[in-house]
């Protein structure tokens, strides 16, 4: 695969001209009336509970650890003490927790429903995955539609299912990881998320097997008023090395629709997980995410979180450096149009010596939008030569934007170093007469400066999203403008 | 013949009329030196022509081959084929010059059109081979960290891929230096022609020693208070502008 870098030395290629993502909200601004085989009904119960574990034939030890993360999310305030009130405003009471058309995905688009293959064509995901991708799992609302990955991946033992499929296939390594990076009390979604899950991507690389191409998730939300709760879980053995990639949209519906997924990643000794995010989401979408790895010893975290859309997000990927010499890093990078608020950020908590880690967070805010930064960094006092390096940048395109950064950087010991940089800056009108005046319109000019202003980040990312999200910035410039 | 007209423009900024009624017609392939003293209104006439916000036309009018240009965006007149080399070009942080090039060749193509890589490339370095600018160049952000000197070769870079039909350079400051008026000289001369009509603006004879105009116009409070041919200019090297104050004053 290219990387961008070769943009600029090999002109041959035209990258405006490569194939979309599937995670335009302009395009994916569409659903189908669909009839679904299985509906858990309206609301949040324990029948609620009940009935998707049994539609999904899970073991009891499941069901037992649903109930009790019900009992934990019920228990558990909202944290409005320190985040926005907007929380309270999601009606848990309104929304699906479970729709699907059966739990079993197929191997070939030829035998998925035809709304649903018709879906994911029009998003052009199975265009994708012939092209440059190693295996792909397409969700349709609560369940996998589609599941496959390349022969030549799997005769590498690596294993790539939907969380119900890796449960009854793959109990013995699912259970020992499953719930211990985030257990279900680390917070209110993460909880509710435990008790209703259903869907998301497992992987196991095997000890020293290093995927080549990336994995791509694709979650899709095709219903009103549902919510969708996607569990993944990725286990990189000693020494492997995979890319997970996910794309997410859902049609523009006037209710408000839930995303609360959980990610847990664990990257044993020497192994490296980089885990891309692409979400592009209506603007009625609440998307509470909680996503966190472990590294171990000389492992490698990396991830990549490009968040535009959506009415509120909130997510703060984290890594637990947990071995020696491990590294970690978050890429965030947010968009917050008129009326919408990107609560992002990440953490970082070195529990080993010699721990390194690495946060670069960058905003744009449009019009009302509101982008927020919050970073937790942790550095025990028992430990030694643990390094982090933040950097936030805010850029605001309109006087009345907001950004605000709430670092919160904990540092005991003495032989730490920590650096944390942050800057705003404004696209000024100068700039924009200037672009103007070379034959760029208003849109297209602040386009550029947005693009411009995350340049050094999308280089990082594989080609076909670098493409996808300036595509993206695109669009959202283009509305924004009036 | 399509030429720019300038027919009794008025500009002010805010309420401080700045430009007050000034008239000058160029025809393409003609080369029109604007000189005069500082604050007298030359950079203000640049702009405004090419439609800057805070500038506001209060009366006369700027016409582009029998049309007025003053009801259209600033980027309408760019693509209609107005150039204003900026003075103070501005930073566009991590945007290269050769994808900044790009943008602003694929906005004068019509709609569903698609500009061919190869082709834009080939172009580029053309541009590039023909103005003595290093390859490198192209990859770094549009006058981020640049050079004065850089930051015209810049400008002339774009000016050569975008071939307009009427060039403004302002050029008015006096911080040029040598290298500066170098590049600036030997791109107007390279790019000069019969389908480019450019509008010099200078404050010191200097820059006409290397680009040679058929016209020199001196500024003045405002208005063109004077023209001629190149011998103006040295004329007014000579006798400095209070020459011309002076001879207003008599008339």
């Amino acid at each position: 695969m290219k990387t961008p870098t070769d943009l600029e030395t090999e002109p041959a290629v035209d990258v405006a001209e490569n194939p979309a993502l599937g995670i335009d909200q302009a395009a994916g601004d569409f659903s189908y009336d669909v009839s679904y085989a299985y509906d858990a009904g309206v609301g949040l119960n324990e029948n609620t509970v009940r009935y998707i574990s049994s539609v999904k034939k899970e073991a009891p030890w499941i069901l037992d650890f649903r109930l009790n993360a019900l009992k934990t999310f019920l228990a558990k305030p909202l944290p409005t003490h320190w985040a926005t009130r907007d929380l309270e405003n999601v009606e848990f009471d309104k929304i699906r927790y479970y729709l699907s058309q059966g739990q079993k995905p197929k191997r070939t688009w030829d035998e998925v429903p035809d709304d649903i293959k018709k879906t994911f064509e029009r998003l052009g995901v199975p265009e994708q995955e012939r092209k440059f991708l190693a295996g792909v799992e397409a969700q349709f609302d609560s369940e996998a539609a589609y599941s496959n990955i390349k022969d030549i991946v799997a005769k590498q033992g690596v294993i790539f299912l939907n969380s119900t499929a890796a449960l009854r296939e793959h109990p013995e390594i699912f259970r020992k990881f499953f719930g211990k990076v985030i257990p279900t009390g680390d917070n209110k979604f993460s909880a509710l998320n435990s008790a209703v899950f259903s869907g998301g991507s497992f992987i196991y690389v095997p000890k020293g097997v290093k995927v080549a191409q990336p994995l791509q998730a694709y979650f899709r939300i095709n219903a009103e008023n549902f919510g969708q709760f996607e569990r993944t879980l990725i286990i990189a053995d000693e020494g492997s090395e995979v890319t997970y990639m996910e794309g997410c949209t859902a049609p523009k519906f006037s209710t408000s629709t839930l995303h609360s997924a959980v990610v847990e990643l664990v990257a044993l000794k020497g192994a490296k997980i980089q885990y891309i995010t692409v979400q592009n989401w209506a603007p009625n979408v609440f998307n509470l995410v909680t996503k966190r790895g472990v590294a171990h010893e000389d492992a490698e975290i990396k991830w990549i979180d490009c968040n535009i859309g959506s009415r509120l997000t909130m997510k703060y990927p984290g890594v637990v450096l947990k071995g020696r010499r491990a590294r970690g890093e978050v890429i965030s990078i947010a968009l917050a149009n008129d009326g919408q608020h990107q609560d992002t950020g990440a953490k970082m908590i070195h529990a080993a010596d010699e721990t390194t880690s690495t946060i670069i967070s960058k905003s744009i805010s449009v019009g009302q939008g509101r982008a927020t930064y919050r970073g937790q960094v942790h550095m025990g006092k028992h430990l030694k030569n643990c390094k982090n390096n933040t950097e936030c940048d805010a850029l605001l395109i309109n006087t009345n934007s907001r950004t605000d950064t709430y670092p919160a950087i904990t540092v005991r010991g003495d032989t730490h170093a920590v650096q944390h940089e942050a800057s705003v800056s404004k696209v000024n009108e100068e700039q924009i007469f200037y672009m103007q005046q070379r034959g760029l319109t208003e849109a297209q000019a602040m386009s550029l400066a947005v693009n411009g202003f995350v340049n050094d980040l999308v280089r990082q990312f594989p080609m076909e999203y670098s493409v996808e999200l300036k595509r993206l910035i695109d669009l959202e410039m283009e509305g924004s403008v009036g | 013949m399509s030429s720019l007209e300038i027919r009794n423009l008025h500009v002010a900024i805010g309420e401080k009329p700045i430009v007050k009624g000034l008239s000058l017609t160029i025809n393409p392939g003609e080369v029109h030196a604007i000189m005069g003293p500082n604050g007298t209104g030359k950079s203000t006439l640049a702009k405004a022509i090419a439609g800057h916000p805070d500038y506001t036309i209060t009366q006369g009018d700027v016409l582009l081959g029998g049309k007025s240009i003053l009801e259209q965006e600033p980027d309408e007149r760019a693509r209609a084929g107005i150039f204003l080399a900026f003075q103070y070009p501005s930073e566009i942080p991590g945007v290269s010059i050769a994808n900044f090039l790009r943008a602003a060749v694929q906005a004068r193509m019509g709609e569903g059109e698609e500009l061919d890589a190869t082709a834009y490339y080939k172009r580029l370095y053309q541009k590039m081979d023909l103005l003595k600018i290093d390859r490198k160049f192209t990859s770094r952000s549009v006058n981020e960290g640049f050079s004065g000197g850089e930051k015209k070769r810049c400008e002339i870079l774009q000016m050569a891929m975008l071939e307009p039909r009427f060039a403004l350079m302002d050029e008015t400051d006096s911080g040029l230096d040598i290298d500066a008026l170098r590049i600036v000289a030997e791109g107007v001369n390279t790019l000069r022609g019969p389908g480019l009509g450019v509008m010099l603006i200078t404050h010191y004879q200097r820059l006409l020693e290397h680009i040679v105009p058929d016209f020199v116009h001196v500024m003045y409070d405002g208005r063109i208070v004077k023209s001629g041919d190149k011998s103006l200019a040295l004329e007014l090297e000579s006798r400095g502008y209070d020459w011309v104050k002076q001879e207003l004053a008599v008339a």
